[in-house]
């Protein structure tokens, strides 16, 4: 703030507790007693007459009692540029609170951090924190028991697009992923979509039309294997689900499976890198990879 | 002197020195934000809203989300552990009109910008329940069968550069390809996505 709009301030909030002083002092000197009588002012509205009485002693003193708690308090918390006896700021406040959490809390942390997430395994409380921060940073979408939802991946099941391994489950949190399935439909046509779904099918043992299913296969093998491979089992550098299993992300029905095909799926996990500090990513992983791993 | 008895029978004279009494708070307190460096110069690096996330944001005002959630994050540990750093105001200088609300049912938006994927915004506005079971948010199934028109973009964005949004004529000639035929959803999303992500001052880290 200006120095302009200090002493602004400064005038101000003065004027207003001089003034206010002032009248009050003022008014109380211009009564003509000091003690109640049955004097009325003289006026009379239909029938009500007011008494010309002064100021109760206790309203005068609490009076008196503001201003001087207005005077202490700015003497205190000070006003515009000028720090009160306390030195008091919101900033500072909240500085101090998050350097005092730093002190209660770092040791915490940094006992956990020295640690690898299979040792994590076998500390309740280092996974009960890391359970935690899941609640509030990953439930959202992956569920309050990390169970998921649809679209969302399930984290309790042992299976895993990206890899369940405790340094591929940390570097998934931190950096995010990017689902990349392109939209098949227009380069399949609608027949050719319903014949790679009822393929899609085969593979898990799902039924299916045998007839479409053979067309599909040869489709599948000229489009989808570069990620899924050749049997269907999926490639996890790329996040590329297996399909021979009965885990579906976005449905297992044939509607559902030719859905994806025919305008793909874009799944993305946010990186939580600038969002959290890596000991808290280290928990957070190593509860995450004891859902699958009891 | 002037008697209690003159003021209290003369009523223009008691209006003047009322107002003279009570305009003692706002000009101390208010009257300086309009002239302070902190409240009127936007946060280094601050950009605008493109046009679709300025329809979202118009799409957040009519559904009344700011009844719900708030957009200000304050100094307290309590809240920049879960939303990130605390709000300031040189990074609300240009929004016409602020939307920190006043109480939150929900959670605060301020930084929501990138925590979760546009497919979980989509999921979750279509109704919410489906990916937050307790959730007592309610379903906006109407944003995906809505299409803006944009017919009204550019005029909004002459305003706001009126305002002191540093908008140009040729942004808002612009405006109006990049929103027409567009899903509502979208242009929230988008929004959604923007907010807290419009500068890079602050980490938020935690």
């Amino acid at each position: 703030m200006s120095a302009f709009w200090n002493a602004w301030v400064w005038a101000i909030t003065l004027a207003v507790i001089l003034g206010c002083s002032w009248l009050l002092l003022a008014t109380r000197k211009s009564e003509p007693h000091k003690e109640a009588t049955e004097e009325t002012l003289g006026h009379s509205f239909d029938g009500i007459e007011e008494y010309d009485n002064p100021l109760p002693g206790w309203w005068f003193q609490m009076f008196v009692a503001t201003v001087i708690f207005g005077i202490a308090y700015l003497g205190l918390y000070g006003l515009a540029n000028v720090k009160g006896f306390y030195g008091w700021s919101s900033v500072g406040q909240y500085e101090e609170e998050m350097a005092h959490a730093e002190e209660v809390y770092k040791p915490v942390f940094a006992k956990y951090a020295a640690m690898s997430i299979e040792d994590l395994q076998s500390q309740p409380d280092g996974l009960k924190i890391g359970q935690r921060m899941f609640a509030n940073n990953c439930s959202l979408c992956h569920g309050a028991t990390g169970a998921g939802a649809h679209g969302f991946p399930n984290l309790t099941d042992g299976d895993w697009l990206y890899g369940g391994a405790p340094a591929t489950i940390k570097q998934t949190i931190a950096n995010g992923r990017q689902g990349a399935m392109p939209a098949w439909g227009p380069v399949l046509g609608e027949e050719g979509v319903r014949d790679v779904t009822s393929y899609v099918l085969s593979l898990s043992g799902a039924e299916h039309d045998a007839d479409m299913a053979a067309r599909g296969k040869q489709q599948f093998q000229a489009l989808c294997t570069a990620c899924h491979g050749a049997d269907g089992k999926g490639t996890q550098a790329l996040g590329a689900p297996n399909l021979t299993d009965n885990t579906w992300l976005y449905g297992g029905s044939f509607e559902q499976i030719s859905h994806t095909i025919r305008t793909g799926r874009n799944g993305v996990m946010p990186a939580h890198k600038d969002l959290l500090s890596d000991d808290k990513i280290t928990l957070i992983a190593a509860y995450v990879y004891s859902l699958s791993n009891k | 002197m002037i008697k209690h008895e003159t003021i209290e029978k003369n009523i223009g004279l008691m209006i003047l020195l009322i107002i003279l009494v009570i305009s003692g708070g706002g000009l101390a307190e208010i009257v300086p934000l309009f002239f302070a460096n902190a409240t009127t110069k936007p946060i280094e690096g601050l950009r605008t809203y493109t046009p679709l996330e300025l329809e979202g944001r118009d799409i957040f005002i009519r559904e009344g989300c700011y009844v719900c959630h708030s957009q200000q994050i304050r100094p307290f540990r309590a809240e920049t552990e879960r939303y990130g750093h605390y709000s300031t105001a040189n990074e609300f200088v240009w929004e016409h009109p602020f939307l920190w609300g006043s109480k939150r049912t929900g959670p605060d938006l301020a930084r929501v910008g990138g925590r979760y994927s546009n497919d979980w915004h989509r999921a979750h506005l279509f109704n919410p329940r489906d990916v937050v079971p307790e959730s007592k948010m309610p379903a906006y199934p109407w944003l995906f069968e809505n299409k803006l028109s944009g017919e009204d973009t550019a005029a909004k964005m002459r305003v706001l550069a009126k305002l002191g949004v540093p908008y140009t004529e040729e942004d808002a000639s612009k405006a109006r390809e990049q929103v027409e035929g567009k899903a509502e959803i979208d242009a929230l999303v988008s929004y959604l996505q923007a907010l807290g992500k419009t500068h890079s001052q602050y980490t938020n880290k935690r």
